[in-house]
């Protein structure tokens, strides 16, 4: 008798387990296909190319997409030099050390910092300390805070997983310790530090409250690195939330969903074929 | 070549103190902030106090603390048993093929920007809550459910590591001693990995805690004590995120005085999370 | 008048952390000649090579004393700086160990770091090394393919033209033959003697066979002490200390 329990809890357990794993990755799709079902349609030319007209309720989205596209890049930019170096450090120029354990321990601590605390930083640093307003800059600079952990951890994985004996070949070659960093480590690990950058990319994208403390929500053209502007994200937060256009809020929303899509294929790709290459 | 040298190493070190330096920042200007709001309302009254009423200088956050704290043990309650069940059937009751489908799609699921999600539980959720059980339907349900679903994939992708690393030994003695699969995953693997699956459980914890957007769009946003799961109410981040945009003086001090809280309880959170996947991995 | 010493090693000892690799090791190299140094595994024999081109600076915890002399400079003095002495004692190592780049690539790397630029003497220096590692006639149709797809005993001899670019003067071959092919190892141990006309070489030699068809003088390593040192033809027919002849004989390995 007892034998039989056995398999019946098996039989039950299997079968709960089955059903909550359908029941989730099923909720979690049906969100996203809600999302797009709705959304697609809005999804034309004019959409893409238009500014909005009245508070967002006729018209396109191009600004947005503009601040979005300009805001990563900004975080990118700053943020790369500053998370490769990180990683080169930390890999080749120290060993285990109080230092590296405190870099390590800051870049941890970093990556766990709620986004709207960014936000309340990113204002009161960018915005108003370094009298940088709400512009793309303050957002951008904002935005390469919050993905530096990012960066830096995934830029030490791919320094981490060159074979030891290309170093000792470069510096048996008589390289220095930069000129095996240059032309040895970072080319083999761009593969991994592009990768990194996607997913921060990707990030970036879909990151709201951090940019509507420090871009500020203009639904103007920007004119400078100065100017005010509103990302994709948060264009969809207040149409949502104000209720401003269901219909453009779902269309905003495929798009953005298109996009985290997109880059992250691309990531992914490029994960893949890391791997492969070195197995 | 030398001294250039010498030059590149010294850059590299302060380029590596960058990360550490940004969160001193971010602890300066966050504490020195909110800081002197809390010295002079005094800290029992800001973090017990149960009235925020900003127009009359009230700033009590106690039923914000109270409401992250529901907020999150619902999608904890939520997000635990469905992760494990994710995991589980990731790891040893699926088809390997399902595996490769699977991964990537929660991978991108967890990429998909917390505004959606907040999204859809406004337009879908919140009606459901609000004709079938009662209330405004904005509210700490709708808000568990939401978050939970968003810390699933965390939870599930830090588990799977920490059942794949176990030895293969645990897996083939238990079988080879007669247990059913599911006897071995239940009473072998899972508390074998028990210290990655809590590193992940408490990992989805501070996300939840620090989950912001969706929230506000899904919340509501009553300012008094919940008393049931159906209220609406307001977190510590959604208290931030609902009055930074007009709020100012004390009251601009009072919202960074909440974010103070915020990061001290996301700092213990995060360091205990940190302390215990450093121990896991030795 | 040309030196008649190439390495001078004095009373060296090399210690990895407390661990001791090396005791009292006192050995001179001739120019243009060359030594081999033979023994068990773990006597020390990696150490002493990787020593000798300061490779061992790149582990932690590791400590010596005693000197080590390159043609009269003290290679860890302030004299001969890394770079310099790395160029003119080159390495190669037990495993072929191809970056991954093109042939080219791989034998320009090291001119291209010391600061050679041009074109085109570049592409006369790496001709140039590759016809001395014999390698030239297999891989001049395909200098801008990848070193990865070469066979393992031509990868060895890239390692060879990768060092060879640098116009050194001491060869340090640590085991070069190991996982090759009998032909490939054949053509290797030709090459070292086409070698020796212009460099010093040391090598450890994977079988005590290999050290008498190729070296002409030799060392036997046991346990970090050199034991016993001289011309090849003495080693090993009459062996001066019982523990040569014993490993010579066959005795123990």
């Amino acid at each position: 008798m007892v034998y039989r329990t056995r398999y019946i809890t098996q039989g039950i357990a299997r079968v709960l387990i089955w059903i909550a794993a359908l029941a989730t990755i099923g909720v979690m799709i049906l969100i996203l296909f809600q999302v797009l079902a709705e959304g697609l349609p809005v999804l034309h030319r004019r959409f893409f190319l238009d500014s909005p007209k009245s508070m967002g309720r006729e018209g396109g989205i191009l600004p947005t997409i503009i601040g979005t596209f300009a805001l990563t890049v900004v975080a990118i930019l700053f943020a790369t030099p500053l998370g490769v170096g990180t990683a080169i450090f930390l890999r080749e120029y120290t060993r285990e050390s109080r230092i590296s354990r405190l870099i390590r321990f800051g870049t941890d601590c970093l990556a766990g910092v709620p986004s709207i605390i960014f936000g309340l930083f990113g204002f009161v640093f960018f915005v108003i300390f370094l009298n940088m307003g709400w512009s793309i800059l303050s957002g951008g600079l904002t935005l390469a805070a919050m993905i530096l952990p990012t960066i830096i951890s995934t830029a030490e994985e791919a320094i981490k997983g060159i074979p030891p004996s290309y170093r000792e070949v470069s510096y048996s070659l008589g390289g220095t310790r930069w000129q095996t960093v240059t032309h040895t480590i970072l080319p083999s690990a761009l593969p991994g530090i592009c990768t990194g950058i996607l997913l921060s990319v990707g990030r970036s994208i879909g990151e709201t409250a951090a940019v509507i403390l420090t871009a500020g929500s203009s639904l103007l053209m920007p004119t400078s690195l100065f100017s005010p502007i509103r990302t994709m994200s948060v264009h969809f937060y207040i149409l949502a939330r104000e209720g401003i256009s269901i219909k453009m809020a779902y269309g905003t929303g495929a798009a953005l969903i298109l996009l985290v899509l997109l880059v992250n294929t691309v990531a992914n790709w490029l994960l893949n074929r890391y791997i492969r290459r070195r197995a | 070549m030398e001294i250039k040298e010498k030059v590149i190493e010294k850059l590299l070190l302060l380029v590596a103190l960058s990360s550490i330096a940004v969160l001193a920042l971010i602890a300066f200007f966050i504490f020195e902030q909110g800081l002197p709001l809390i010295w002079k309302i005094g800290p029992k009254a800001f973090i017990l106090g149960q009235k925020w009423i900003p127009s009359k200088g009230l700033f009590g956050i106690f039923p914000m603390i109270v409401s992250s704290f529901l907020v999150t043990m619902g999608a904890l309650a939520l997000g635990i048993p469905l992760g494990l069940a994710c995991t589980i059937f990731l790891c040893e009751w699926s088809p390997p093929s399902v595996g490769t489908v699977l991964r990537p799609a929660i991978q991108l699921l967890a990429a998909i920007p917390s505004v959606i999600y907040g999204f859809w539980g406004l337009i879908v959720l919140v009606p459901l809550v609000r004709n079938y059980l009662g209330g405004p339907g904005l509210s700490i349900l709708s808000g568990s459910v939401i978050l939970g679903f968003m810390i699933l994939p965390t939870i599930i992708s830090i588990s799977e590591d920490s059942l794949k690393a176990l030895p293969p030994a645990y897996k083939a003695g238990a079988l080879a001693m007669g247990a059913t699969h599911w006897q071995t995953i239940w009473r072998v693997m899972i508390p074998a990995a028990r210290s990655g699956i809590v590193a992940s459980i408490i990992l989805g914890m501070g996300r939840a805690i620090g989950e912001t957007m969706a929230m506000i769009m899904i919340l509501g946003n009553a300012v008094k004590m919940p008393s049931s799961f159906l209220d609406s109410a307001r977190t510590l981040t959604t208290n931030i995120g609902i009055e930074m945009g007009y709020a100012s003086g004390a009251h601009r001090q009072a919202l960074f005085a909440t974010g103070v809280i915020l990061f001290i309880i996301i700092m213990l959170f995060n360091s205990l999370a940190i302390f215990l996947s450093r121990r896991r991995t030795g | 008048m040309p030196p008649k010493t190439k390495i001078v090693i004095k009373d060296f000892n090399f210690y990895y952390q407390s661990v001791q690799a090396l005791r009292n090791i006192s050995l001179t190299i001739h120019p243009r000649e060359i030594f081999a140094i033979f023994g068990p595994a773990g006597s020390g024999k990696t150490t002493l090579l990787k020593s000798l081109n300061r490779l061992t600076d790149l582990t932690f915890g590791t400590r010596h004393t005693g000197t080590i002399f390159l043609e009269g400079a003290d290679i860890f003095g302030p004299q001969l700086s890394l770079t310099q002495l790395r160029r003119r004692i080159g390495m190669v190592f037990d495993l072929p160990t191809p970056l991954p780049l093109s042939v080219f690539d791989n034998v320009a790397y090291g001119p291209k770091l010391s600061g050679t630029t041009q074109k085109r003497r570049l592409v006369e220096i790496v001709e140039k090394a590759l016809r001395s590692a014999v390698l030239w006639e297999e891989v001049k149709d395909r200098l801008h393919t990848s070193a990865l797809r070469l066979s393992g005993g031509q990868q060895q001899r890239l390692c060879i033209a990768r060092i060879l670019a640098l116009e050194p003067e001491v060869l340090l071959l640590d085991n070069p033959c190991s996982g090759l092919d009998p032909i490939s190892t054949a053509s290797i141990e030709a090459t070292l003697a086409e070698l020796k006309k212009d460099y010093t070489i040391i090598l450890v030699p994977h079988t005590v066979q290999q050290a008498s068809r190729v070296a002409d003088r030799a060392g036997f390593f046991l346990n970090g002490e050199l034991i016993e040192g001289g011309p090849v033809y003495q080693i090993f027919t009459r062996p001066k200390d019982k523990r040569t002849e014993d490993y010579v004989t066959g005795k123990f390995g």
